[in-house]
């Protein structure tokens, strides 16, 4: 083992040294749990810390080292965005609503992740029901980003972000409906990918916006990810959006030559709009893949600037009523002393939602209400199948996509939250992906003013080996991912 | 003033001139073993809130996943209405907020339900044959239940209904009358037992009605506005309330005033239905496709081999016990209104007993005596194969009818064989001529006085002497024969 | 389209949020700013299109018919403190569905 300290070590690495017995799982779970205990009131990147649950994870894991039953992942400390439940531990979905909620049930994902022998260390904190591009819209305020404190992590997985960041945990896992992986891992210097739609299993997953929704992880390497997604990934019977598709070794396909790899670039991306700093960034990696082999192409995706509006309006209608069920009846929180029933739900509501949430809830609403539904919802679902047909058109054209994850770096807290339209408009790169339902990445491709900048990856459906296999080339002859923040 | 002719009985209003227009939502709770969209029990009667999961109270992260054999019932319900089964079908979101509704949406199907339009045959009270157009019928997750505690304030919720599967088979408006609504209620219900898709159990709410009733003038094209009855949960109730409907809206038209477009609830106790909502405060139930759901899509072939399986159908299990056995009309629809019924009922003629015989004792007394007991066919404690066995002593002769009826009463309560019971009992009839005539004469002899009566014209006497033989046989005489022989005696002049 | 002061408050009655006049005010002007947003899609030629239920094609995906699910009341139960005798309790409902 390298000298250096533990959480320089990526998640491949800390698994070699787990097989070679130069470490056990109980010392990296002490270890990143002390790391948690300093850092993170700084970071607030968790919401709960599960220290006795890690450590019967980590004793099991050190069992099956010794017995030579375990894999890859056995004995890693990972975290999970608190938007998976987890039995017999609190799952609040960074609201107010759910804060008494102690999931009886495990996601398939955080299942499968068990079973892999994975040690969880805690529940990272996120954008209220991953609403939000900046984490500040959580119950348990606001995560910062470990690049500048004074600066958003991105969102909704924030915590999730800052907390593989600041290297409190080797890994994390998160969600994306918008851009909520890719954004934050783009604002923090990391890896963070969006399956395909129908990838990873969406049960026991809390949902916002089920035709969007998809879990993923946030990861320090490409490399990482695909260890990661070996088991995340695969289909789940108790999910009826779960695609049957075989998964492959994505660590396989790793270090497959991407020679003769046709990129596209959306012209649209690259209008004369874009920030020359950006420009330069992608102007450089651009260079980097042609070095590989690679090839370069314009593309067009004429409709890509409708993808906000769609997106608000098909997310927002699917999360008014997948929020329905919050009304205090069942679990969750109550409103005290309802004069009537009437009262029981709206005050519930009221009470036990956030601003942004009861923003999305009343825009849902409104666009499938009676007169509305044609203009806005069905409109909008009919738009959608523009939006997918462009990208398959494209790919006709081109193996993989490329562009910005996002158009500026990490912005300053407090800076859009009272306009929740400029919010929005950070999305612009990234919600298009979930409307086709394709799989997309963010990687680290360098930095503006000291803040990182994100690299957006795209391809066709089921096609994550070669996204993944992509960005490794790209991670083993740069080393922007390997840059950490200052004072973690 | 208005209320008078409607408090009287029932369909006592003049409806001379109009034109009842009813149509029927009737929702079919479907025997599969686990819920709709989860692996929960469906049984009924269980503690409450013993049967759900995390799916059923819609916990946060769940999701639902299409029990296949509710697909199975609906085609099947749809292929014997003779109906389009569509290839493709989808699931939508019927969004509203209500204390047993766990995710605050029912999925349901709004457009692109899996039956599409058939037609449902009823015999009128006239005995003719008339279609009923059935719109549509869809698969959709029942509720669950609430009691509410007036005293208490509070209403408490029981969810182990919540999840189940159920079939909205949705009429177009063509019953004209509250009889004619009953009669395609009862054909229905006894079409989707004979499927095995449902127990048709109204009490326990596996069979449940809503009617949408209007009149219009009979010479009027235009529909008159229409007002939803809900809450009946007996046929009888059905009838009384469909009448008292359509009696009050004649009443309202006649006086010069306006069907406002209502749901009514019917009230048991006060026979009479009564306001419960406008259709103004209606809700916007904003249907969207549920993302959670994948599409169903049939393949011919799916459809094909449910229609080589179907079941004979209520019609044509009718049809052929009047024309194979030639039951009458009203012999072949009672038995055949319960399949059960019919089934015991063909297994009994299979032993080569005759058909009419075999109606009249499975309608008889085996269905008095089942009702007494308060058991289902299916409990019977005299199998088909054995009742045969006693009828097989009638139709030879062996035993009356009347013995018979004794002979039941033990074979319900014991295992002996009937050929037993009759051993024992000495019970064979009482056929020989020369014997029956000994019997007459004996009572004859006892009787001088009414004999002399009889002879002088008092004809009714007759009823007296075969009663007096019979008791003096032990009722064993052959009832045929007596009748003949006394007849002979009593008319001819002889002289004892 | 713009959207009414009354289009919010209906709106929020059928979502069964309750929301002051104050909040009503300003969810006027953040809904109208997303409705501006969505002017765009009104430029957009629809006419042949079908509109997506999903957008992946999604298999059949089916479930056999069998009990999985065991009594788990007491531990669900567990969730909240309103229920009795295994009831969940609400304040009186007035209206019959």
């Amino acid at each position: 083992m390298r000298s250096a300290s533990l959480h320089d070590y990526t998640l491949h690495e800390l698994s070699i040294a787990l097989k070679n017995k130069k470490v056990s799982s109980k010392e990296l779970t002490s270890y990143f749990l002390a790391r948690i205990n300093s850092y993170d009131p700084d970071l607030n990147s968790f919401i709960t810390i599960t220290a006795e649950h890690a450590y019967r994870q980590a004793e099991m894991a050190d069992a099956q080292h010794k017995k030579g039953t375990a894999g890859p992942l056995t004995g890693i400390p990972i975290a999970h965005k608190d938007i998976f439940c987890t039995n017999y531990i609190k799952t609040s979905c960074a609201s107010k609503m759910l804060d008494n909620f102690i999931a009886p049930y495990d996601a398939s994902l955080v299942n499968a992740l068990n079973q892999a022998g994975a040690v969880l260390l805690g529940k990272t904190n996120m954008d209220e029901f991953a609403m939000g591009s900046s984490n500040e819209t959580s119950f348990y305020g606001p995560s910062k980003n470990p690049w500048d404190l004074t600066r958003v992590p991105g969102g909704s997985s924030g915590g999730s972000s800052a907390a593989v960041a600041a290297r409190l945990v080797p890994a994390a896992t998160a969600t994306d409906t918008g851009g909520s992986i890719r954004q934050p891992a783009a604002f923090c210097n990391l890896t963070g990918l969006k399956p395909t739609y129908g990838r990873v299993s969406r049960y026991g997953l809390i949902a916002f916006a089920s035709s969007l929704d998809q879990a993923g992880p946030i990861t320090q390497t490409a490399e990482d990810a695909a260890l990661l997604m070996n088991v995340m990934a695969g289909f789940d019977e108790k999910d009826s959006s779960s695609v049957n598709e075989p998964v492959p070794d994505y660590t396989r396909s790793l270090n497959d030559s991407i020679q003769g790899l046709s990129i596209g670039l959306p012209k649209e991306y690259f209008s004369s709009d874009l920030d020359p700093h950006v420009a330069a960034i992608l102007e450089t990696a651009i260079k980097q893949y042609e070095r590989l082999g690679a090839r370069v192409k314009t593309v067009s995706l004429p409709n890509c600037h409708l993808a906000i509006p769609l997106y608000y309006i098909i997310a927002s209608a699917e999360c008014s009523s997948n929020l329905a069920r919050y009304d205090g009846i069942r679990y969750g929180y109550r409103c005290s002393n309802p004069l009537n029933l009437c009262d029981l739900y709206e005050r519930t509501r009221a009470e036990g939602f956030g601003e942004e949430v009861k923003r999305r809830l009343l825009m849902g609403t409104y666009v499938l209400s009676a007169g509305y539904y044609d203009a806005y919802y069905l409109r909008a679902q009919k738009i959608r199948s523009l939006i997918m047909q462009e990208f398959k058109e494209a790919f006709q054209q081109v193996d993989i996509l490329l562009g910005p994850t996002t158009p500026t770096t990490a912005f300053k807290l407090g800076e859009k939250i009272r306009d929740p339209i400029s919010m929005y408009l950070s999305d612009i790169y990234t919600s298009a992906i979930n409307l086709a339902g394709l799989p997309a990445l963010s990687i680290p491709a360098g930095f503006i003013d000291g803040l990182p900048f994100g690299m957006q990856l795209i391809s066709p459906p089921f096609t994550e080996g070669k996204l993944l296999n992509v960005a490794h080339r790209y991670q083993q002859v740069t080393d922007w991912h390997k840059k950490l923040p200052k004072g973690f | 003033m208005l209320n008078h002719a409607i408090d009287k009985v029932p369909g006592s209003a003049q409806i001379v001139g109009w034109q009842p227009v009813i149509g029927l939502e009737v929702h079919v709770q479907l025997l599969t073993k686990s819920k709709l969209f989860s692996g929960s029990a469906t049984a009924y009667g269980a503690d409450p809130n013993t049967q759900v999961c995390p799916i059923d109270l819609g916990f946060p992260g769940v999701l639902p996943v299409l029990n296949a054999e509710a697909i199975h019932m609906a085609v099947k319900f749809g292929l014997s209405i003779k109906a389009n089964i569509p290839s493709y079908s989808v699931f939508s979101r019927k969004n509203y907020f209500y204390p047993d509704l766990p995710k605050g949406y029912q999925i349901s199907q709004y457009e692109h339900p899996i039956v599409g339009p058939g037609q449902l045959d009823i015999i009128t009270e006239n005995g003719e044959c008339k279609s009923v157009r059935i719109t549509r019928a869809h698969l959709e997750e029942d509720a669950g239940k609430s009691l509410h505690e007036k005293l208490d304030n509070m209403s408490y919720i029981d969810l182990n209904r919540a999840g189940g599967p159920l079939l909205e088979i949705v009429t177009e408006p063509d019953l004209t009358s509250a009889k004619e609504a009953i009669t395609y209620l009862q054909t229905l219900h006894t079409l989707v037992r004979y499927l095995k898709i449902c127990d048709g159990n109204l009490q326990e709410g596996s069979f449940r009605c809503d009617a949408n009733v209007s009149v219009r003038r009979k010479d009027q094209r235009q529909l008159g506005t229409r007002v939803e009855i809900k809450n009946l949960n007996s046929f009888r109730f059905i009838e009384k309330a469909i009448h008292y409907e359509i009696d009050r809206q004649i009443q309202i038209l006649e006086d010069g005033g306006s069907i406002s477009q209502e749901t009514r609830l019917y009230d048991a106790d006060k026979q009479k239905t009564r306001f419960l909502r406008s259709k103004e405060d209606a809700e916007d139930y904003r249907y969207f496709v549920d993302p959670d759901l994948c599409c169903v899509t049939l393949s011919n072939e799916y459809i094909d081999n449910i229609q080589k399986t179907l079941p004979e159908l209520p019609h044509q299990k009718n049809q052929r016990f009047r024309e194979d056995y030639g039951l009458s009309s009203y012999d072949a629809s009672l038995l055949t209104n319960h399949p059960e019924l019919a089934d015991y009922f063909e297994c009994i003629v299979e032993q080569k007993i005759p058909a009419k015989l075999a109606a009249n004792w499975v309608m008889g007394e085996l269905s008095a005596s089942l009702n007494k007991a308060g058991f289902g066919i299916d409990q019977s404690p005299v199998p088909a194969a054995r009742l045969a066995t006693l009828l097989q002593r009638i139709a030879d002769n062996t035993i009356s009818n009347n013995i018979a009826k004794g002979i039941f009463e033990i074979l319900w309560t014991t295992q002996k064989t009937v050929d037993e019971i009759i051993q024992a009992k000495v019970l064979q009839q009482v056929t020989d001529e020369t014997a029956i005539i000994q019997l007459i004469d004996g009572v004859f002899a006892e009787n001088p006085q009414q004999l002399t009566a009889y002879r002088k014209g008092k004809d009714k006497l007759y009823d007296f002497f075969f009663g007096q033989v019979m008791k003096a046989s032990g009722g064993k005489v052959n009832p045929q024969q007596l009748n003949r022989l006394l007849k002979e005696k009593l008319n001819s002049n002889e002289s004892l | 389209m713009t959207i009414s002061l009354n289009d919010v408050k209906k709106v929020a009655k059928l979502a069964s949020l309750r929301i002051t006049e104050q909040e009503a005010h300003r969810y006027v002007e953040n809904l109208q700013g997303i409705l501006e947003l969505a002017k765009q899609l009104k430029t957009v030629d629809i006419e042949s299109i079908q509109p997506i239920t999903h957008c992946i094609d999604l298999p059949q995906h089916l479930r056999v018919d069998q009990v999985t699910e065991s009594n788990q009341r007491d531990r669900l139960q567990q969730l909240t403190e309103y229920v009795q005798s295994g009831l969940y309790c609400v304040p009186l409902v007035i209206e019959s569905r």
